[in-house]
C-alpha cells in the first residue's frame, strides 16, 4: 500500500499492539504461526475483534466477532468511520499532517449511520460502535485480513476501506500500529517483490515510469514493453478475444484453482501452445502441450523466499530433486539459451545479486547478511541497513516526507452473484488448517482430521432442507453443479454456507464459483456465490 | 497479486530507520557462582547466572521459549542462607547472591531425582540422561525392583504421532507448547494426581477426538522420547533409524505466507522429520501441522 | 477460544444448577439455546469469555452436589459456560478427591482413618463397613450409598469421625463425630433417607463442646473468647460481646497505625510458616498493583488440626471483622475465605455470618460507613490437602490444578489472579481483634519474646481429654498433657506427634519442652499448625508411620519430582522396614532414606514435599528402625 506491496508490520508489533481488527480472515488457520504472535498480543492484553460472516476458529478468540454480510465491507468501514468521526474519535493530527481528501470522505460517509451499517451489513448498531470505538481509542492497533477482502469483485475498494479507517485513526506508519495483508502462499509476497505482477518490475517499480523501466533496459540489454500487462483474469478474458494463443504456466494449477471451472477447462483447451513447468503433473498439466518437471523449491532448490512480514529469506537445499526434475531456475535458463540468450552460469546468488543492483529496497541483503541474520526485511537499502521494521513511518514526519495518503471515497457494491428465490443461499469458500490450496501437496500426508471436502450448512438450513450430516446433496450455481456431503456447522447463519477447494477430486468447488473480478487486481469473487442446494432424490 | 493504490513512483525512503519503541536499559545484577563474580541483567535467572560463568546446570523441564515450570528440580542449585535449593530456571538473580551450582547438596538432589526419575519411568530414548545418570553416580536399582513405575501402552492412535507415557517425566513442556506459550489448543492438560497424575485428553479420549491440530509442537519439546512422530518411531522399531547418516538443512516451509523455518533433517535422500529452530523469531520451533508432517508429498512424485 | 466439544449435554437438573451459580448463558455461544438472529452475528469470546474461570470449581462443586459426580455433560456444559478448554477442566475435576468422574451414589459417607481417629479404631469400624456394606467405593443400599476412605476431617477432638454428603435437588452434608455407634454410621448408609438436614449429623450438645473446648468460659482467653458463650448466628451477640469494636478502633487509627501496631505486636503466622504478619500486611499496603486481596486460609487439613473449624463454627463474626480490619489495613477491595469442603457447619455458620455483616453494612460498599469498599466470598476445597499451600490455595481459587507457585514472587507481590495479596490463616486473624483492643506493645508481652501472644493447640490421640486449648507461650508439652487430662487410662507416654503429619516425632524426654518456636526449633521439632497428638505406650507407631507415608503418597500434587516419586518410594521403603524385607540391609535402606529425605527437603518446590518425611524421619532418628515394626514395639494398635 502506499507504493509499496507490503504488509506494514513485523510479526513482533502483533504482540505489543492494542488491538487487532482481523478482518476477512481465518489466520487460525490458514496461517497458524502467525496466529501464535497474535495470540502472545492478546495474552498482553491486545483487544482482538473478528469481522467475517462465519464464527471461524479464529474468531472465537476474538472479544467480539461481527458476523457481516458476504461483501458488505465497504459498507461497515464507512460505517465505522462515520461512527468515529460522529464520536470526535479522529486522529485529528495525523489527518491533517498526512492524508488528503478528508474533507470529501467526511461528507462521504455522512449517510452511515449505524441503522444504515446495520441494514446493509447485518451487524447489530451497537457492536459496529463497539469495535469502531475500541479501535479508534487504541493507543496502537492494526487491521489484518487475508482474501476475505481480497478475493472479491471489489476487492481494491475493500482494501482501500481498510486504509481508511487506518488513516483516519493514525494507526498506520508506527510501532505496533499498521495494514497487514497476510500472504495466502510462501512466495506470494517474494513473486510480486520481483515484479510477477502485470504492471511493475522487480522493487514495485513501475513499468509505465519511464526512467525506471529504462534502468533495467540498460541493465538487460533488452527493450521492457512501456506497458502494463494482463493480470490472470484479463489472460483469460484476453484467451476468450483469442488474442492470448500461448501460456507458460509455472507453479500454478488454473484448471482446479480458477473460478468457473468449465469456462477455465475450455480456455485452456483451446490454446496453440500450454507450457506447464511444475513439480507434480497437475490437472492443468495433463492438458498441457509440454511438461517441465521442476524441482520443489523449499527443498530441493536454493534461492529466497519473502514472508508477509517482508521478510527475505533463504530456502535451501535439503535433498536431490526425483530423476528428471530440474531446478527452475536451470529450466529458465536453459530455455533463454535455447532462445538464443546465454545468461550464463544458474547460480541463485548471482541472480539474486542482480536484484540488488535493480531494486533499492534489496540493495543491503547480500546473501551472507541473509544468512546471518536470519533473513531482511525490505526496504533495506545498503549494508548498513537494518531492513525496515514497519513501513511509513515518514507519515509522521513533520512535515510529511513524501506524499499524503489519500482518503478514497468508496461505495458499498453488493456481490455480483445475487439472492433470488432460485439461488436463495450465499456459498462462502475458504481454507482449512490442515489442507493447501487444491490439495495437490497437502493431499498425501495422513492428517488425522481430513475429512473431505463438504457442504457446510447452518443447522436451521439443514433442518429446512431436511438434510442430515454426511448426507449428499446437489449444490447448484448460475454456472455449473455438483455434489457434496453435508456437514451442519454452528458457526454458520441460515443463508450461509461454506465449502473448501481442497478436494477439487472428490467435488469440484470451482465450477460453481463466479469469475466476476476486481478489474485492478484481477482476483475473482470466489467469496460468494449465488446457490440452491436440492436432496438428491428430490432434484 | 497487488492490491494498491496504483502509485506511479516508489515511496520515499523515510528518513529515519523505523524502530520499536528503546527499552529501558535493564540494571545490572552482581553475584558469585561458586566463588566466581558475575553479572547479569536485572530479571535474568540463576541458569542465565551460572551460564555465565561457565557452568553447565543439567535441564529437563526447561526451554527458552517456554515459561519455567520447574518441576523436574533437575536444575537445583544452593543459594547461601537459604533454606532449601533453588531451581536455577526460574529463580531470579539478586544482587549479592552466593550460589553454588554443584555442591553437595545439589549433587546429592540432582542424583536422587535421577533416581526417582530412571526408578519410575523409561529414560531410554532420553537424550543425555544416560550421561547425566553417570555425571551424578545415581543408582536408581536401589529403590529395589518391586519400585512402582509409570509403565504403561503406548498410545496409537493416529497416523502422525505416538505418545508412549511410560516414558513420560511430567515435566509439562508439552502442556505448555500445547497451551499459552505457543498454540493456544489446550488438547492436553495434566489430569490426576500426585504419582498418578499425568498428560491426558479429556475423559483420556483418543486424540482424534480431542481438540488436538497435530501441530507436533509438543514433539518438539518432549525431552524424552515420551511423545514422537511416528515416521520417526517407525523407522527407529525396524532398525533403520540413524542420526549418524542425516543431514539436517534449514528452508523457509512451502505452505502459506507465514515464512516458517524449518529444519529438514534428511536420511538417504528422504525427508524423515521437520523441525524448528527454537531460536527463530518467526516460529520460536513451533510449526503447524502441515509445516511439520506435509513434506511427505516432496516423495510422492518422479 | 476455539474449543472444542464432544457433544456431551447435562440433564435439566445438572443445567439448572450450575447456572444457579453463573447465572443464566447469554447465548448458544456460551451453552445456551441458538437464536441464530443473534448466535449467527453476534459471538463474544476470547479471553474475556474465559476471565470468570475461577468459577469454575464453585460450578464443579453445584454438578456434584446435584448429581454425586461430575458427569461429562456438566463438565462440558461447564466448559461451554466458562470457556475453559475440556482438558484443562478435566485436569482440575480429576485433582480434587471430593469430586468423581464416575457416577457415585448421592449418599457417600467419607470415613476418616487417618492418624487420630485410628488411634481411636477407625481401621476397626472401616473393617465392618467393609463386612456390612461391601468393600469402600462399592454402592450399598440398592445403589444409594457408598463409604469411601478419607485424611483426616479434622475432627480428632472426638475421633473417630465421618463426613457424610448426600446429593440432590437440596444437597446437604454433615459430619458424624464421634460415631458412637458404628450403628449410626451404618444406619445412615443402609438408609440414607434418614440423612439428617443439618451440618452436624448429632448437634454437638453444650457438654459435648465443653469436652472439646475445656476451657470455655475462661476470663483470660484472647481467642476462643466467645467459643461456647456467644451465639455464632447472631451478628448483635457479637457486638455486644465487643465485637465490631476493632475496626472502630482502626478506623479511627487509620491503615499506617494498625500496620504498625501489627508489627510491634510480633505476631507470626500460626498455619505453619511462622511468618511475621505486620510485615506481610505492611509489604501489601505498600504495592502499587491494584486490585489488592484478602484471602483467609481455612483450608485446615494438616492431620491432627482442628483449631479453625472450631473458631470458624462458634466465632465466625471475628474472622469475618479481622478480614475487614485487615482489607482496610491493606487497600484491598475484595476477600476470599478458601474453606476445606469437609467442614460443613462452619462453612453454614461463616455464610451466615458474611450476610449478617454485609446487611448491617459492615460489608459492601461502604463498609461501616468508613468510606472503603470490601466483600468476603466463600470458596469452598474439595479434597485436596495441599490446596492448604497459599500459592495451591491461589490457583485453586483462580479454577486451575491445586499446584503450588514457585516462590519468589510471594503472594505479598503475585498473589491471587497476580495480584498482591494477603493470606492469613484463621487462627493468625482470630488474633487481630485482640491486639487493636489491647494495644501491639501489650500484646507482645504475652508469651515468650521469640513467640508473642497465645496459642491454640490441638491435643489428640491417647489422652483423658482430646481437644481445643489455648494457652500463652511458653507452656510446656508436659503442662499441655496435663491440661488434656494426661495420657489416657494413665499408661505411659510412648511418643508425641508435634505439627500433624508435616511435623515430627518427640519422645517422653521432650515433655518439659517448652511450645514456642524458639524452643521446638532449638529441639529440632516443630509447632507446625498446634498439633499435638499422643501416641501411649500401646500405640503401633509403625502403623501411624504407615499412615502417614500412604498420606502424603496421597496428597502429593505431583508437580514435582522429588515429592510425587519421592513420596512413592518413602511409602515402598517403609513398607519393606515394616515387613523386614529390606533392599540390601536396614542399613542400606536407612542410607537410601537419608539422601532421599534430604533431596525431598532440598529440592522440593513446596512445604509438602519438603515436609513429607520430616515425621519418618524423625521417628527413625529418635526411636531407631525398630520403631517401624510392631512386632519389635511390641504394640497392639
Amino acid at each position: 500500500m502506499f507504493g509499496a506491496g507490503g504488509g506494514t508490520s513485523s510479526y513482533q508489533e502483533i504482540e505489543e499492539t492494542d488491538c487487532v481488527l482481523l478482518w476477512g480472515s481465518n489466520a487460525r488457520e490458514t496461517h497458524p504461526i502467525f496466529f501464535h504472535h497474535l495470540l502472545q498480543g492478546v495474552r498482553r492484553g491486545a483487544r482482538l475483534f473478528a469481522i467475517d460472516p462465519r464464527r471461524s476458529s479464529s474468531a472465537r478468540w476474538a472479544e467480539i466477532w461481527a458476523g457481516l454480510d458476504v461483501g458488505s465491507d465497504v459498507a461497515l468501514s464507512n460505517t465505522m468511520a462515520r461512527e468515529i468521526l460522529a464520536a470526535g474519535l479522529e486522529h485529528r493530527e495525523f489527518v491533517e499532517h498526512a492524508t488528503s481528501g478528508f474533507e470529501e470522505y467526511r461528507a462521504h460517509v455522512e449517510s452511515w449511520t449505524l441503522e444504515r451499517g446495520e441494514r446493509e451489513t447485518g451487524v447489530p448498531a451497537a457492536v459496529i460502535r463497539e469495535i469502531a470505538h475500541a479501535f479508534a481509542r487504541a493507543e496502537r492497533a492494526m487491521i489484518c485480513w487475508t482474501l476475505g477482502i481480497t478475493e472479491h469483485h471489489n476487492a481494491v475498494d475493500n482494501v482501500l476501506a481498510l486504509i481508511n479507517l487506518a488513516l483516519l485513526t493514525g494507526h498506520v506508519g508506527r510501532y505496533g500500529s499498521g495494514l497487514n495483508p497476510l500472504r495466502g502462499q510462501n512466495n506470494v509476497q517474494g513473486g510480486g517483490d520481483m515484479g510477477a505482477l502485470p504492471d511493475r518490475l522487480p522493487g514495485f517499480q513501475h513499468v509505465e515510469n519511464a526512467p525506471l523501466r529504462e534502468k533495467f533496459e540498460r541493465a538487460w540489454g533488452v527493450a521492457v514493453p512501456p506497458r502494463k500487462g494482463w493480470h490472470l483474469t484479463e489472460m483469460f478474458e484476453a484467451m476468450e478475444r483469442g488474442e492470448l494463443r500461448a501460456l507458460y504456466v509455472i507453479g500454478e494449477n488454473p484448471m482446479r484453482s480458477e473460478a468457473d471451472q468449465h469456462r477455465t477447462r475450455r480456455l485452456l483447451e483451446g490454446l496453440d501452445c500450454l507450457v506447464v513447468q511444475d513439480i507434480f503433473l497437475t490437472a492443468t498439466a495433463e492438458v498441457a502441450d509440454v511438461v517441465l518437471p521442476a524441482a520443489a523449491g523449499w527443498c530441493e532448490s536454493e534461492g529466497t523466499v519473502t514472508s508477509s512480514e517482508r521478510r527475505v529469506q533463504r530456502v535451501r537445499r535439503a535433498l536431490p530433486p526425483p530423476p528428471g526434475a530440474r531446478d527452475d531456475l536451470e529450466i529458465l535458463f536453459d530455455l533463454a539459451r535455447r532462445l538464443g540468450r546465454d545468461w550464463g552460469e544458474a547460480d541463485p546468488e548471482r541472480v539474486w545479486n542482480e536484484v540488488r543492483t535493480l531494486s533499492p529496497v534489496h540493495a543491503g541483503m547480500s546473501y551472507a547478511r541473509l544468512e546471518a541474520e536470519g533473513g531482511l526485511r525490505w526496504p533495506c537499502y545498503d549494508e548498513q541497513h537494518p531492513g525496515e521494521l514497519f513501513l511509513h513511518s515518514r507519515f509522521w514526519e513533520r512535515p510529511v516526507v513524501g506524499p499524503r495518503a489519500p482518503f478514497q471515497c468508496l461505495e458499498h457494491s453488493p456481490p455480483v452473484d445475487r439472492l433470488d428465490e432460485e439461488f436463495p443461499l450465499r456459498l462462502t469458500t475458504g481454507r482449512r488448517l490442515e489442507e493447501y490450496n487444491t490439495g495437490v501437496q497437502t493431499g498425501v500426508y495422513r492428517s488425522p482430521v481430513r475429512r473431505g471436502e463438504t457442504l457446510d450448512l447452518s443447522p436451521e438450513d439443514a433442518l429446512r432442507l431436511g438434510v442430515a450430516e454426511g448426507e449428499r446433496v446437489r449444490i447448484r450455481s448460475r454456472r455449473g453443479e455438483v455434489v457434496a456431503p453435508v456437514h451442519v456447522d454452528e458457526s454458520l447463519r441460515p443463508g450461509l454456507t461454506f465449502m473448501t477447494f481442497h478436494f477439487p477430486e472428490q467435488v469440484a468447488t470451482n465450477v460453481l464459483t463466479i469469475d466476476a473480478h476486481d478489474p485492478k487486481s484481477g482476483t475473482a469473487e470466489f467469496k460468494a456465490t449465488a446457490i440452491r442446494v436440492d436432496r438428491l432424490e428430490a432434484s | 497479486m497487488t492490491t494498491d493504490p496504483i502509485w506511479f513512483t516508489p515511496p520515499p525512503r523515510s528518513p529515519r530507520v523505523p524502530e520499536a519503541p528503546p527499552e529501558r536499559p535493564r540494571e545490572r545484577v552482581a553475584l558469585t557462582v561458586d566463588g566466581e563474580p558475575v553479572e547479569v541483567a536485572k530479571g535474568a535467572t540463576l541458569l542465565d547466572a551460572c551460564r555465565a560463568a561457565g557452568r553447565e546446570i543439567p535441564t529437563l523441564c526447561y526451554l527458552e521459549t517456554l515459561t519455567p515450570v520447574n518441576a523436574c528440580r533437575i536444575c537445583v542449585v544452593e543459594v547461601e542462607g537459604a533454606r532449601v535449593l533453588a531451581p536455577a530456571c526460574s529463580r531470579r538473580a539478586e544482587p549479592g547472591m552466593v550460589v553454588a551450582s554443584e555442591s553437595e547438596r545439589v549433587r546429592t538432589a540432582r542424583k536422587v531425582v535421577l533416581e526417582l526419575l530412571a526408578s519410575a519411568v523409561d529414560l531410554s530414548t532420553a537424550p543425555g540422561l544416560a550421561e547425566l545418570m553417570a555425571r551424578y553416580g545415581a543408582r536408581p536399582e536401589r529403590f529395589g525392583a518391586a519400585a512402582a513405575t509409570v509403565a504403561q501402552p503406548a498410545k496409537v492412535d493416529n497416523e502422525l504421532y505416538l505418545r508412549d507415557y511410560g516414558k513420560c517425566v511430567l515435566c509439562y513442556k508439552c502442556v505448555e507448547a500445547c497451551g499459552t506459550d505457543a498454540q493456544n489448543t489446550f488438547a492436553i492438560a495434566v489430569a490426576g494426581r500426585g504419582f498418578d497424575a499425568g498428560i491426558s485428553t479429556e475423559h483420556d479420549v483418543p486424540l482424534p477426538d480431542s481438540a488436538c491440530v497435530y501441530c507436533g509442537n509438543c514433539i518438539a519439546v518432549c525431552p524424552t522420547g515420551a511423545l514422537m512422530a511416528k515416521p520417526e518411531h517407525d523407522l527407529r522399531a525396524a532398525g533403520r533409524w540413524d542420526e549418524s547418516r542425516q543431514t539436517r538443512t534449514d528452508t523457509i516451509c512451502a505452505f502459506c505466507g507465514v515464512g516458517c523455518a524449518i529444519t529438514l533433517h534428511v536420511q538417504d535422500d528422504r525427508i524423515v522429520k521437520a523441525t524448528s529452530p527454537f531460536e527463530n523469531p518467526t516460529t520460536r520451533g513451533n510449526l503447524c501441522v502441515k509445516g511439520r508432517f506435509g513434506f511427505e508429498f516432496v516423495h510422492g512424485r518422479g | 477460544m476455539d474449543l472444542r466439544f464432544q457433544g456431551n449435554r447435562p440433564s435439566a437438573e445438572e443445567r439448572a444448577a450450575i447456572d444457579e451459580v453463573l447465572g443464566p448463558p447469554l447465548g448458544a455461544w456460551d451453552g445456551g439455546e441458538r437464536d441464530p438472529e443473534r448466535d449467527g452475528r453476534v459471538g463474544f469470546g476470547g479471553l474475556p469469555a474465559a476471565a470468570r474461570r475461577d468459577l469454575l470449581l464453585p460450578a464443579l462443586h453445584a454438578a456434584q452436589d446435584r448429581a454425586g459426580w461430575v458427569s461429562p455433560g456438566a463438565l462440558e456444559y461447564i466448559c461451554r459456560r466458562l470457556s475453559v478448554p475440556p482438558a484443562e477442566a478435566w485436569g482440575v475435576v480429576t485433582f480434587y478427591h471430593l469430586l468423581a468422574t464416575e457416577p457415585r451414589p448421592p449418599v457417600v459417607a467419607h470415613v476418616c482413618d487417618d492418624l487420630a481417629c485410628r488411634l481411636a479404631g477407625a481401621e476397626r469400624l472401616c473393617q465392618r463397613l467393609v463386612r456390612e456394606l461391601g468393600p469402600a467405593g462399592a454402592p450399598a443400599a440398592g445403589g444409594r450409598s457408598t463409604w469411601l476412605r478419607s485424611p483426616c476431617l479434622g475432627e480428632c477432638d472426638r475421633a473417630p469421625a465421618a463426613l457424610l454428603t448426600a446429593a440432590g435437588a437440596a444437597p446437604r452434608s454433615a459430619v458424624l463425630s464421634p460415631i458412637h455407634s458404628e450403628e449410626a454410621l451404618v444406619a445412615a448408609l443402609t438408609r440414607p433417607e434418614s440423612f439428617p438436614a443439618r451440618a452436624r449429623f448429632t448437634e454437638a450438645s453444650e457438654e459435648e463442646l465443653r469436652r472439646s473446648v475445656p476451657q470455655i468460659g475462661r476470663p483470660d482467653l484472647l481467642l476462643l473468647s466467645r467459643v461456647g458463650v456467644v451465639d455464632p448466628g447472631r451478628l448483635e451477640a457479637y457486638r455486644a460481646s465487643g465485637g465490631y469494636r476493632a475496626l472502630a478502633r482502626a478506623i479511627e487509627l487509620g491503615p499506617e497505625r494498625v500496620i504498625e501496631d501489627k508489627v510491634v505486636s510480633k505476631l507470626v503466622g500460626r498455619g505453619g510458616a511462622a511468618f511475621p504478619t505486620g510485615r506481610k500486611w505492611e509489604a501489601v499496603a505498600k504495592a502499587e498493583a491494584r486490585p489488592k486481596y484478602v484471602v483467609c486460609n481455612a483450608d485446615e487439613s494438616e492431620p491432627g488440626t482442628f483449631k479453625d473449624r472450631v473458631l470458624l463454627e462458634h466465632d465466625p463474626f471475628a474472622i469475618v471483622e479481622a478480614m475487614t480490619i485487615a482489607a482496610f489495613a491493606c487497600g484491598c477491595e475484595r476477600g476470599f475465605v478458601y474453606l476445606r469442603g469437609e467442614y460443613p457447619l462452619a462453612h453454614e455458620r461463616l455464610a451466615d455470618a458474611i450476610a449478617q455483616a454485609r446487611a448491617a453494612g459492615l460489608l459492601g460498599e461502604d463498609v461501616a460507613g468508613a468510606g472503603f469498599r470490601f466483600d468476603i466470598e466463600i470458596r469452598r476445597g474439595a479434597g485436596a490437602y495441599i490446596c492448604g499451600e497459599e500459592t495451591a490455595l491461589f490457583n485453586s481459587i483462580e479454577g486451575r490444578r491445586g499446584e503450588p507457585r514457585s516462590k519468589p514472587p510471594f503472594p505479598v507481590e503475585v498473589g491471587l489472579f497476580g495480584q498482591p495479596t494477603v493470606v492469613n490463616n484463621v487462627e493468625t486473624l482470630a488474633n487481630v481483634p485482640a491486639i487493636l483492643l489491647n494495644g501491639g506493645a501489650s500484646y507482645a508481652a504475652l508469651g515468650t519474646a521469640g513467640s508473642t501472644g497465645h496459642k491454640l493447640f490441638c491435643v489428640s490421640g491417647r489422652v483423658e481429654r482430646p481437644g481445643l486449648f489455648e494457652v500463652p507461650f511458653g507452656a510446656t508439652l508436659g503442662e499441655l498433657l496435663a491440661l488434656a487430662g494426661g495420657v489416657a487410662g494413665g499408661r505411659a507416654l510412648q511418643a508425641v506427634l508435634l505439627g500433624g503429619a508435616a511435623g515430627v516425632f518427640v519422645g517422653p524426654e521432650a515433655i518439659d519442652l517448652p511450645l514456642t518456636f524458639e524452643g521446638t526449633r532449638a529441639a529440632g521439632a516443630t509447632l507446625g499448625s498446634g498439633v499435638v497428638m499422643v501416641f501411649d505406650e500401646d500405640a503401633d507407631l509403625g502403623d501411624a508411620l504407615a499412615r502417614i507415608a500412604s498420606f502424603f503418597r496421597h496428597e502429593s500434587c505431583g508437580q514435582c519430582v522429588p515429592c510425587r516419586v519421592g513420596t512413592v518410594r518413602q511409602e515402598e521403603l517403609l513398607a519393606r522396614l515394616r515387613a523386614g524385607r529390606p533392599e540390601g540391609t536396614v542399613q542400606s535402606e536407612l542410607a537410601t532414606y537419608r539422601e532421599l529425605a534430604q533431596a525431598m527437603r532440598d529440592a522440593s518446590i513446596c512445604g509438602l514435599g519438603q515436609t513429607a518425611a520430616s515425621a519418618l524421619e524423625s521417628a527413625l532418628a529418635r526411636f531407631g528402625a525398630v520403631a517401624v515394626s510392631p512386632s519389635i514395639t511390641g504394640g497392639r494398635g
